[in-house]
């Protein structure tokens, strides 16, 4: 079966670790890999990997999209540069999956919201990883019923993270408290990120507060919870409930832990795998719609 | 900075009854009580004060607590009563955010500690930067500073400084340091820093070092010392600071602080606040033994108690898990996660 050409742009952790998950895939295929570092470990490995590679950014990309068929792009570079990114590969007509917080198209949790969004859209935002490990759960709160507030705090393994996100700290809590709102279906929402450099590096860990406007049902609010993380699960197998689902007056607290597959990072950096597992499989959805002849990717002028 | 009141002083005094001391009190001081001490602090002498939740900007949480009274009526409550002293406030990247730092600024605040894990200042260069284009006595706060070797601890003061700090902390956030490992902390700063650049210590007293710690840091050249009156602060307390001026005097070191004023604070209007004593205990005394986060203390002891579990094993697990400020959440989950193990009933509603 013919794959969705799909080109990678940021050469970090996040984008390192994409060529792994896209390898496997039975839709997508990793043709190119971007970056702005020629020294850069990261595009010598995609090259060792058999990928094509450029260091003059997206702009030594673009005269190759067409030729090599590029219908699928992941940006995992900053917020700052991604609206100029997805401009220009929309017009190229490119559907962009947006691993930065930039979100300027709609927020995605697979298991969430994925379906709806078929279709619909030529850009699409992973939020964060801790919005990826910790939405869900909100939603399987809220999916019950009505959560006035969600808080969730995500601690990550300090090797596990990349200079781009610790010089945009403030981008990911911005864009992962609106998610928790918008995606998750809480009425208000809050995330905080502990990075810790513990030796050995610790396992990415989340808690997840939903306070519900009326007495929680735990019995209902268990049993969802439970089928959201057999939902997760299905392409993040690390994704574990470590306590809970505690109850204490009308708060739900549900800790959990995120182990990585170890392809590029080891296995403590589920924050990393559970971003572009998410990634991944968004694409992989929208892989099946072009295949299938559902969707047509026409150049469109992308709102920056 | 001339946002800051030096004449006469060789050290800053910076208290933190208003912001550390919010842990000590579950963050409730109401607006009241705090333009109270602000006042004293103020007559007394003390050149700056920090005001905020005990997590700082953005504190306000499940996981660190609700306070009584949004922080921009604080600010406003202790701007009302201030003549001297310059208002100072916490922002700890990946809890607080620029915007709350532009709001701290509209309310009157001229001065922050921006504070990451001692091994994580490439967190906040866009917080410091921030910071500094307010025009904000801008600070870098190395927290948990024990975990950071010397020669590790000074490139990351570096960086700190790199960003647009003009004076780096030592946070002794456990009260874990002996005076050596100040000592070793600041020098090993003093030598990769500007010269221009201020070193501060922050102390707490869980084992009860907490003056000797920080005159052992100004005799390496720390010039920064935050305390609290009466000791008002998570685990066994800040550096308790009429005790703090009392030393200094006694050593010739001028902080240009009223020590009786102080002590009149300290028994009058601090210790007459606290709902527990804050001092050397069980508890707050495993903290610095074992290197735990300060502000631990009062969420074990309501978590030991919930579940059964002694708070002392709780916090010594906590230690050799290597958990670290910011991840109340974990004693929680780790009370659960022991209950378990020693096959306790944990099914609490």
């Amino acid at each position: 079966m013919s794959k969705i050409k799909c080109a990678l742009i940021g050469s970090g952790n996040i984008g390192t670790d994409l060529i792994y998950k896209i390898q496997r895939s039975e839709f997508l295929e990793p043709v190119w890999m971007v970056g702005i570092d020629p020294e850069s470990e990261g595009l010598r490995r995609a090259a060792d990997m058999g990928l094509k590679t450029t260091a003059e950014g997206v702009d030594g990309l673009l005269p190759h999209v067409l030729e090599d068929g590029v219908q699928i792009a992941f940006d995992a570079t900053s917020a700052y540069v991604h609206a100029e990114n997805s401009r220009k590969l929309n017009a190229l007509g490119v559907f962009m999956v947006d691993l930065t917080p930039a979100a300027i198209g709609p927020l995605c949790v697979p298991p969430v919201n994925l379906t709806e969004l078929a279709g619909a859209t030529m850009n699409v935002n992973m939020i964060s990883c801790a919005g990826q490990a910790t939405i869900p759960i909100v939603n399987a709160v809220a999916r019950i019923q009505d959560v006035d507030y969600a808080e969730i705090v995500a601690s990550l393994a300090s090797l596990s993270i990349g200079p781009g996100t610790r010089a945009n700290l403030d981008e990911f809590t911005y864009t992962t408290s609106n998610a928790i709102c918008k995606v998750g279906g809480a009425r208000r929402g809050k995330a905080l990120a502990i990075i810790n450099p513990a030796d050995p590096p610790m396992i990415m860990r989340n808690t997840i507060s939903c306070v519900t406007d009326a007495e929680p049902d735990k019995e209902k609010i268990t049993e969802s919870v439970m089928a959201m993380i057999g939902e997760v699960q299905k392409y993040v197998p690390g994704y574990k409930l470590v306590n809970g689902p505690v109850f204490e007056g009308n708060k739900v607290v549900v800790f959990m832990e995120v182990a990585g597959l170890g392809d590029y990072l080891p296995t403590y950096a589920g924050n990393l795998d559970i971003m572009t597992a998410a990634g991944c499989r968004t694409a992989e959805m929208f892989a099946q719609e072009i295949l299938a002849g559902r969707m047509e990717l026409k150049p469109t002028e992308a709102v920056a | 900075m001339s946002v800051i009141n030096r004449e006469g002083r060789q050290v800053l005094v910076h208290d933190m009854c208003l912001r550390d001391g919010m842990h000590a009190k579950r963050e409730q001081i109401s607006v009241e009580q705090m333009a109270t001490v602000a006042k004293a602090l103020d007559q007394a002498g003390v050149p700056m004060l920090q005001v905020s939740h005990g997590g700082g900007l953005g504190g306000n949480s499940l996981q660190h607590g609700f306070a009584m009274h949004s922080n921009e009526e604080y600010w406003d409550a202790v701007g009302d009563v201030i003549t001297q002293a310059t208002m100072s406030t916490l922002l700890i990247p990946g809890l607080g955010t620029m915007d709350d730092l532009r709001v701290a600024y509209q309310h009157g605040v001229r001065s922050v500690h921006v504070a990451t894990h001692c091994t994580e200042a490439d967190t906040s260069p866009q917080h410091i930067a921030c910071a500094r284009e307010l025009g904000m006595d801008t600070t870098g706060f190395l927290m948990m500073a024990h975990l950071n070797n010397p020669e590790g601890l000074a490139q990351q003061g570096k960086l700190m400084e790199s960003y647009g700090a003009k004076t780096v902390y030592i946070t002794d956030s456990a009260g874990y340091m002996l005076p050596a490992d100040v000592v070793a902390r600041v020098t090993a700063l003093r030598e990769v820093l500007l010269p221009e650049t201020e070193i501060g210590f922050h102390g707490h007293n869980n084992m009860g070092m907490s003056i000797a710690n920080s005159i052992a840091a100004i005799e390496a050249g720390a010039t920064r010392i935050d305390g609290s009156v009466g000791g008002l602060g998570a685990g066994a307390g800040n550096t308790p600071v009429e005790a703090f001026v009392a030393v200094c005097d006694r050593m010739g070191i001028s902080t240009g602080c009223d020590l009786f004023g102080l002590m009149d604070m300290a028994e009058d209007t601090i210790f007459p606040m606290m709902e527990h004593i804050v001092r050397v205990d069980r508890s707050s005394l495993t903290m610095g033994y074992a290197g735990v986060y300060s502000t631990f203390l009062l969420h074990a002891n309501r978590i030991g108690e919930k579940y059964g579990i002694p708070p002392r094993d709780i916090l010594v697990e906590l230690g050799q898990k290597k958990m670290i400020g910011g991840q109340e959440d974990m004693i929680e989950d780790t009370a659960l996660t022991m209950a378990k193990k020693r096959g306790l009933n944990i099914n609490v509603a």
